[in-house]
């Protein structure tokens, strides 16, 4: 699905803010592969997702999608089979306009065209579509009246109402109160499975990153230090994962580790 | 008189409209309309002048203010300068390229030709000639803002719309936001520079120097049209924006009008309206932060209401 070879990117090359925030990366995704992606901040979680979805350019190497080299393919031409949730629920919908608005714009993919396609028929599937998320009766509303859980939740209904290949994850629920952001996790699962989807997610949560989905990679200082699927995942505790960590860098979390919630 | 007042603010209401497109549509402060309505202007007069009918002029001025829209755009796109120098550079621009359209004159004359607003009392004959100029402008600027009402339903306008509310969605839809810039800065500045050239027909000439403030006069506009009511409907915004425009030009006529009784004279409608904006912001403000204040309270008094319901259950 996903193939990336030595992937590199320096931020700032030749000036004192020189840094390498990935440093030659290799990985593979499946298809079906879900992955939690876990590490400190700054180690590179960001970036990796960045340059998968064509924000920035990379550095050196090379990200085939799907049998297609991307690498110096621009972002909306990306976009177009990856589907991406940022941390702030409010990048995802536009909060001038009505729910509706927003989810005709994500029905389809690609630039549009002067068709009219909001009818009273579609606007019954939005309703059908929304009913999980409890705002089957507010199609007309603004976006921008939402909460931020509704945000995000609608955000994650239209990126996986366009059908993606590929669904990036990167804290989506991190900005949410805990009940909302369980509801947005549901959802989530519940479309991975619905949808078929493969999916990275970024998280904070270890507990949460050993027990969601089939396969866990740990970063750190820009590269993937870990990645453990299947059957030696599901033996992984946050103990062991703090234990693999020590071992693999010779050194604790820093400070930061209270990002890294054990609960 | 009257009907002078309404002419004047539908013609005025074309750039309206343009301008709404670019600042609240699109939230891309774009001052191109300086320079574009004048090269509308400029093209109408200079096409009629020629003997060009007068619907093909006026099409001639739109597709200029296109033009001229999609240079400011491309600016911003390929420099990735802000919106708001890549709108002066070719405001700049087109002051020379505006001479240049009317033949190195900074002024022509409409003179002994037919106009639109020559050719509306004929057609009209059965009304007096002043109240035909407004039937007809009227007629103009209705057909417009149903094509745009129509266009902005339509999944390119939403995506447009979706543009200038959050960029960084459209391209999560697989949508090139430099395309969608290119065609909504390129539309908005052929409605200002159709406003144009209406103008120079009204008004009898076109002049280099048209343009000056008319954003500021445009923005003015529009906020005294917000004042009106508040909606997101694209039908009823662009018929705020025509309110709005009449009745900045009804405060300006009555301003000519009354102003030298507390010696105000024209000279000094630059500023007013600059402070019309200002003010217009401010009253903005306050009322947001007063509307926010009201939300809050009502969304406390809602939960104590409904704990009220539950304690009540409970017992």
């Amino acid at each position: 699905m996903l193939d990336i070879t030595n992937m590199t990117k320096v931020f700032y090359p030749g000036t004192v803010n020189e840094k390498m925030a990935l440093d030659d990366v290799t990985l593979h995704v499946n298809k079906r592969d879900v992955i939690c992606v876990v590490g400190s901040n700054g180690s590179g979680k960001s970036t990796l997702f960045n340059l998968i979805s064509g924000t920035y350019p990379v550095t050196s190497g090379k990200i085939i999608f799907d049998g297609n080299d991307v690498t110096n393919s621009p972002e909306y031409k990306r976009a177009m089979t990856i589907g991406r949730i940022f941390q702030d629920p409010t990048r995802g919908t536009a909060a001038n306009m009505s729910i509706e608005d927003n989810m005709i714009t994500a029905a389809t993919k690609g630039m549009k065209g002067l068709r009219i396609s909001l009818n009273n028929e579609k606007r019954e599937q939005f309703k059908k579509l929304l009913e999980p998320i409890g705002l089957q009766d507010r199609l007309r509303d603004n976006v921008g009246l939402l909460s931020g859980g509704q945000r995000q939740a609608l955000t994650l209904l239209m990126t996986v109402m366009s059908k993606p290949k590929m669904l990036l994850l990167d804290e989506h629920t991190a900005a949410l109160d805990p009940r909302n952001a369980q509801v947005v996790m549901d959802l989530t699962e519940r479309f991975i499975k619905e949808y078929e989807l493969t999916a990275l997610m970024v998280t904070h949560n270890m507990q949460f990153a050993i027990d969601f989905g089939n396969r866990l990679i740990m970063m750190d200082e820009g590269t993937i230090i870990l990645d453990v699927s299947g059957e030696e995942k599901s033996k992984l505790t946050v103990p062991k994962l703090v234990k693999l960590f020590k071992n693999l860098r010779n050194k604790t979390f820093d400070n930061d580790e209270g990002l890294l919630t054990k609960e | 008189m009257i009907e002078g007042i309404f002419v004047d603010g539908l013609v005025f209401s074309l750039m309206v409209i343009g301008i709404l497109i670019s600042y609240r549509i699109l939230d891309f402060a774009d001052l191109t309309c300086d320079g574009s309505v004048a090269t509308g202007a400029a093209v109408a007069t200079m096409a009629i002048v020629n003997g060009f009918p007068i619907y093909l002029a006026l099409v001639l001025s739109f597709l200029a203010g296109v033009l001229a829209g999609m240079v400011t755009a491309a600016i911003h796109n390929k420099l990735k300068i802000p919106g708001l120098l890549a709108g002066i550079l070719t405001m700049t621009m087109l002051y020379s390229i505006n001479l240049r359209i009317l033949g190195n004159k900074a002024n022509v004359p409409l003179l002994r030709v037919e106009t639109l607003y020559s050719k509306l009392p004929k057609i009209f004959s059965f009304i007096p000639s002043e109240w035909a100029s407004l039937l007809g402008t009227l007629l103009v600027v209705l057909f417009i803002k149903v094509l745009i009402d129509i266009f902005f339903r339509t999944d390119l306008g939403v995506s447009l719309g979706a543009m200038g509310g959050n960029e960084q969605m459209v391209i999560s839809q697989g949508i090139n936001p430099d395309i969608l810039k290119l065609m909504g800065i390129g539309l908005s500045n052929g409605l200002i520079a159709l406003s144009g050239g209406l103008l120079a027909q009204y008004q009898g000439f076109a002049d280099a120097n048209l343009g000056q403030g008319m954003v500021v006069q445009g923005l003015a506009a529009i906020m005294l049209g917000e004042f009106l009511f508040s909606t997101n409907k694209i039908s009823l915004l662009t018929l705020r924006a025509i309110l709005g425009a009449i009745m900045y030009k009804a405060l300006m006529f009555f301003g000519r009008k009354y102003g030298y009784l507390v010696n105000i004279t024209p000279n000094d409608f630059k500023l007013l309206t600059g402070i019309l904006v200002i003010a217009s912001l401010f009253i903005a403000q306050t009322r947001s932060v007063a509307s926010s204040k009201g939300a809050r309270r009502k969304a406390i008094a809602r939960s104590l209401a409904r704990h009220e319901a539950e304690l009540k259950e409970e017992n």
